[in-house]
C-alpha cells in the first residue's frame, strides 16, 4: 500500500476526512433544526462568492474564496428569510429560488472567468463537483485550522445548540440570545460548507451535511452521541471516497465521498438496532406472534367456557369458525409451552397451567372491554394505554362492573396445590 | 448578428421557460419546489444509463430513462418519509445520491458518451441551432426546438384537461379527495410532467436552468396575482422575457446563456419582490406610512 506514503495523497486524505468530520458534526444540528437543505442553498450560493473573490483578487487563494463564499452565503440566508417574512412564498420555494438564482449567477461568472486570460487555470470549475486531488498542503493546513475551530465551537456551545435544536422558545425564556445563536450556527455551517467545496463540490456539498447526520440518527437518541457519530461517519466517508477516487484517473472525488456516505446511511437504515428497518420488522413479527398466541389461548378458553368444562376438548374446526383463527403454529407453540395439550380427537384442551394463564388473559381482555364501555365515567386520561395498566381505584371499579355485566370468566383455575 | 442562431436559441429558451413555468406554478403552490429541484438532479443517472445502454442520443430513450428516474426519486422520497426520515433530509439524501451516481457514470465513461459534466449543469443551448432534425433529407430546423415544442404542447394539453383537478389539489388536497378526485394520480401526473419537462430541457439548458425556470417565474407570478389562471400566464411571460433578455446579457458578457437567463429571471423576481403592487416591499412601506399619517390626523 505505498500510496499511503505518498505525501500528496496523505494531504488529500486528511483534508477529506476533516471536512467530513466538521460537516457531519454541524449537520446533526442542521438536521434537528429541519434546516438540512439550507446547507444546499449555502453551498450553491458560495459559487458566485468564490467567483467574485477570484475576479477581485485574481488569485486562487482559499482564504479569499472563504471570505467571498461567506459573504455570498450570508446574503443568501438573508434573502431566504426576507422572502419568507415579507411575502406569501413558502420556505421551500424561497430556498429553491435563492439557490438556483445564486447558482445561475455563479455559473455565469464562472463562464466569464474561463474566457479571461489565465482563467482556465483558475481551477474554479473544480468547485462544481470537487476534486480532492487539487488540494495542496497549504489548503489542508487552513482546512485543519478551520475544522479544529468548528469542533471547538460546537464543543463550547453544545448546550446552547442543544436548546436551539429542541426548544428555542425555552432557551429564549431563560434569557439566551437565540437569534444570535441561530446566526452563529448558520455561520459555522457556512464555514463547513466552504472547506468542503474544493473536495466535494458545490452541487453535492449538501449531502455531507445531511447524509452522515441522518445515518447517525438511527443509532442513538442522544444528541451528543449523534453529533459524534455523525462526525465519525462524515470523516469515514471522506476517507473512503478519497481512497476509491485514487483508483482511477477519471474518478471525481466529490460524488464518491457522497456515495460512501450514502452507503453508510443505507447500512444504518436497514441494520441499526431498534430504529433500523430490520429491527422494526423483527419487532412487528414478534408482536404478531404474541398477538396470535394470546388470541389462540383465549379462543380455546372461551370455547371451553361455552362447553362449561375447563378440560373440554376444542377442535380445529371450532377454532376456525370462531373469528377465523388459523393459528396452527400458535397452537403448536402453546402445546410446546405446556399450556395446551393435544387430545385424541384432533383437538386441544387447556392444561392446569394453561387454564391459569388463559383465565388471566381473558379476564384482562374483558376488563378492557368494560373499560371501553365506561371510559367516560372512569376518566380515560389516567390510564396508561400503551403499558395496558389501570390505576388501582379504576381497577376495583372495573372488577365491580365486570360482575355487574356478568362477564366474569366462568372457568376459574384450581387453587394452588388443589390438583 | 445571426438571426437564425439567435432566433432558435431564444425560441428554445422561451419554450423551456414556458413549459417549466407552467408546471412550476403547481410546484410552488403545493410546496413541492424542492422535490422539483431533486428530480432535476436525479434524472442524470437515467440519462447517462440510457446513453450507455443504447449508445444513442435518441430523445425517446432519454425521456424514458430520465422519466423512470424522476418517478424513482418521488418514490424514494416517499418511502424514506414513511420509514421515519424527515422530509427535507429524505429529499437531500435521495437526490444527492442519485446525482452522485450520475456524475460517476458520466466521468467513468466520458470517452464513450458524448456528454460532459459542464453541459449537464448549464446545457448546450448555444449549439442548439446546429443540431438539426432532418426528415427525408429536409432540414426541419433545430431538434431541441421540436422537442421543447412537443413538451410545451403536452404541458398545455394536460394542464388544460386536468385544470380543475390540479387546481383543487393545489389548494385543498383534502377537499379534493373528499369530492372524489384521485389525488395520488394527479400527484404522479404532475411529477410525470415535471420529469418530462426536466428531461426535454436538460440537454439544451442543463439542470440549473430547468429548476430555476420552474421555481423563479412561478414565484414571481405568485407575488403579482391571486388567480391561478393569471399566475400561469404571468409565469410563462416572465420566463419568456428572462430568456430573451438573458440571451442578450450572455452575448454581452460572453457567458453561459442558460446561466444568464437564470440571472435575469432572478432579477425580475427581485423587482417583483420590491415593487409589486400591494404586496411589494415598497407598496407595503407606503401603505404603512399613509396609515400612520391618517392615524395621526385622526388622533
Amino acid at each position: 500500500m505505498d500510496f499511503f506514503l505518498d505525501a500528496n495523497t496523505r494531504w488529500v486524505l486528511m483534508g477529506a476526512s476533516l471536512l467530513g468530520l466538521s460537516s457531519g458534526l454541524l449537520g446533526s444540528f442542521a438536521l434537528l433544526r429541519r434546516r438540512s437543505l439550507v446547507g444546499d442553498a449555502l453551498a450553491h450560493a458560495a459559487l458566485p462568492g468564490v467567483c467574485i473573490a477570484y475576479l477581485l483578487t485574481g488569485t486562487k487563494n482559499l482564504g479569499f474564496f472563504l471570505a467571498g463564499a461567506a459573504v455570498a452565503g450570508l446574503l443568501a440566508t438573508m434573502a431566504i428569510s426576507a422572502i419568507t417574512r415579507h411575502t406569501k412564498i413558502k420556505e421551500d420555494s424561497a430556498l429553491g429560488l435563492v439557490l438556483t438564482v445564486f447558482f445561475g449567477i455563479g455559473i455565469m461568472l464562472l463562464t466569464v472567468i474561463q474566457k479571461l486570460p489565465g482563467g482556465n487555470q483558475s481551477g474554479l470549475d473544480k468547485f462544481l463537483f470537487g476534486q480532492a486531488a487539487s488540494l495542496v498542503g497549504s489548503d489542508v493546513r487552513m482546512m485543519t485550522a478551520i475544522a479544529a475551530g468548528l469542533c471547538l465551537a460546537v464543543f463550547l456551545l453544545f448546550k446552547e445548540f442543544k436548546l436551539l435544536s429542541f426548544d428555542p422558545g425555552f432557551g429564549a425564556g431563560i434569557g439566551l440570545p437565540m437569534g444570535f445563536l441561530d446566526l452563529v450556527l448558520n455561520l459555522l455551517i457556512l464555514l463547513a460548507v466552504v472547506i468542503g467545496l474544493q473536495s466535494v463540490g458545490v452541487v453535492l456539498m449538501a449531502a455531507m451535511l445531511i447524509t452522515p447526520a441522518i445515518a447517525a440518527r438511527y443509532w442513538t437518541d442522544r444528541l451528543g452521541w449523534m453529533a459524534a457519530l455523525s462526525g465519525l461517519f462524515g470523516a469515514g466517508s471522506g476517507a473512503l471516497g478519497t481512497l476509491i477516487s485514487q483508483l482511477g484517473p477519471r474518478m471525481p472525488t466529490g460524488p464518491l465521498i457522497v456515495l460512501a456516505a450514502t452507503l453508510l446511511f443505507c447500512v444504518s437504515l436497514f441494520f441499526a438496532p431498534r430504529r433500523g428497518l430490520l429491527a422494526r420488522l423483527l419487532r412487528i413479527l414478534r408482536l404478531k406472534r404474541q398477538v396470535a398466541r394470546e388470541g389462540a389461548l383465549r379462543a380455546v378458553y372461551e370455547l371451553a367456557e361455552a362447553a362449561g368444562a375447563p378440560d373440554a376438548a376444542v377442535g380445529a374446526d371450532d377454532l376456525k369458525r370462531r373469528r377465523g383463527i388459523h393459528a396452527t403454529s400458535a397452537l403448536n407453540g402453546l402445546t410446546a409451552e405446556g399450556l395446551l395439550a393435544a387430545t385424541r380427537e384432533n383437538g386441544w384442551r387447556l392444561t392446569n397451567k394453561g387454564l391459569t394463564e388463559a383465565h388471566r388473559l381473558v379476564r384482562e381482555q374483558r376488563l378492557w372491554e368494560v373499560f371501553l364501555m365506561h371510559e367516560g365515567e372512569l376518566g380515560g386520561q389516567s390510564v396508561d394505554r400503551d403499558g395496558a395498566k389501570f390505576p388501582a381505584a379504576v381497577r376495583t371499579e372495573l372488577e365491580r362492573l365486570l360482575k355487574l355485566h356478568n362477564l366474569e370468566p366462568a372457568l376459574t383455575p384450581l387453587e394452588k396445590g388443589g390438583a | 448578428m445571426d438571426w437564425y442562431a439567435s432566433g432558435s436559441i431564444i425560441a428554445t429558451g422561451a419554450l423551456v421557460a414556458a413549459s417549466a413555468g407552467m408546471v412550476g406554478c403547481f410546484l410552488v403552490l403545493r410546496r413541492l419546489a424542492l422535490l422539483g429541484d431533486a428530480i432535476s438532479h436525479a434524472v442524470l443517472p437515467g440519462i447517462a444509463l440510457a446513453f450507455l445502454l443504447t449508445g444513442s442520443r435518441s430523445s425517446l430513450v432519454m425521456v424514458l430513462g430520465a422519466g423512470a428516474l424522476g418517478l424513482l426519486t418521488t418514490f424514494l422520497v416517499q418511502s424514506l418519509q414513511r420509514a421515519g426520515v424527515q422530509e427535507d433530509a429524505g429529499i437531500g439524501v435521495s437526490f444527492t445520491a442519485l446525482f452522485a451516481v450520475g456524475v460517476v457514470l458520466v466521468s467513468l465513461f466520458a470517452g464513450k458518451v458524448d456528454l460532459d459534466l459542464d453541459c449537464v449543469l448549464y446545457g448546450e443551448i448555444a449549439y442548439t441551432p446546429w443540431d438539426t432534425l432532418t426528415l427525408g433529407g429536409f432540414s426541419l430546423g433545430p431538434e431541441a426546438l421540436w422537442i421543447m415544442g412537443g413538451i410545451f404542447l403536452l404541458n398545455v394539453v394536460l394542464i388544460s384537461l386536468f385544470y380543475k383537478e390540479l387546481k383543487i389539489c393545489a389548494f385543498d388536497p383534502a377537499m379534493a379527495a373528499a369530492v372524489g378526485v384521485n389525488v395520488a394520480l394527479i400527484h404522479y401526473l404532475l411529477m410525470g410532467l415535471v420529469s418530462v419537462t426536466t428531461v426535454g430541457a436538460f440537454e439544451s439548458v442543463g439542470a440549473i436552468l430547468v429548476v430555476a425556470m420552474m421555481i423563479v417565474p412561478a414565484a414571481t407570478a405568485y407575488l403579482l396575482t391571486e388567480r391561478l389562471g393569471m399566475m400561469l400566464v404571468l409565469a410563462v411571460l416572465q420566463g419568456v422575457v428572462s430568456s430573451v433578455l438573458g440571451y442578450f446579457l450572455a452575448r454581452w458578457l460572453d457567458s453561459s446563456i442558460a446561466a444568464a437567463m437564470t440571472t435575469v429571471s432572478g432579477a425580475l423576481f427581485a423587482l417583483a419582490f420590491l415593487f409589486a403592487p400591494r404586496t411589494g416591499l415598497v407598496a407595503k412601506a407606503l401603505a404603512l406610512r399613509s396609515m400612520r399619517r391618517s392615524q395621526e390626523i385622526a388622533g
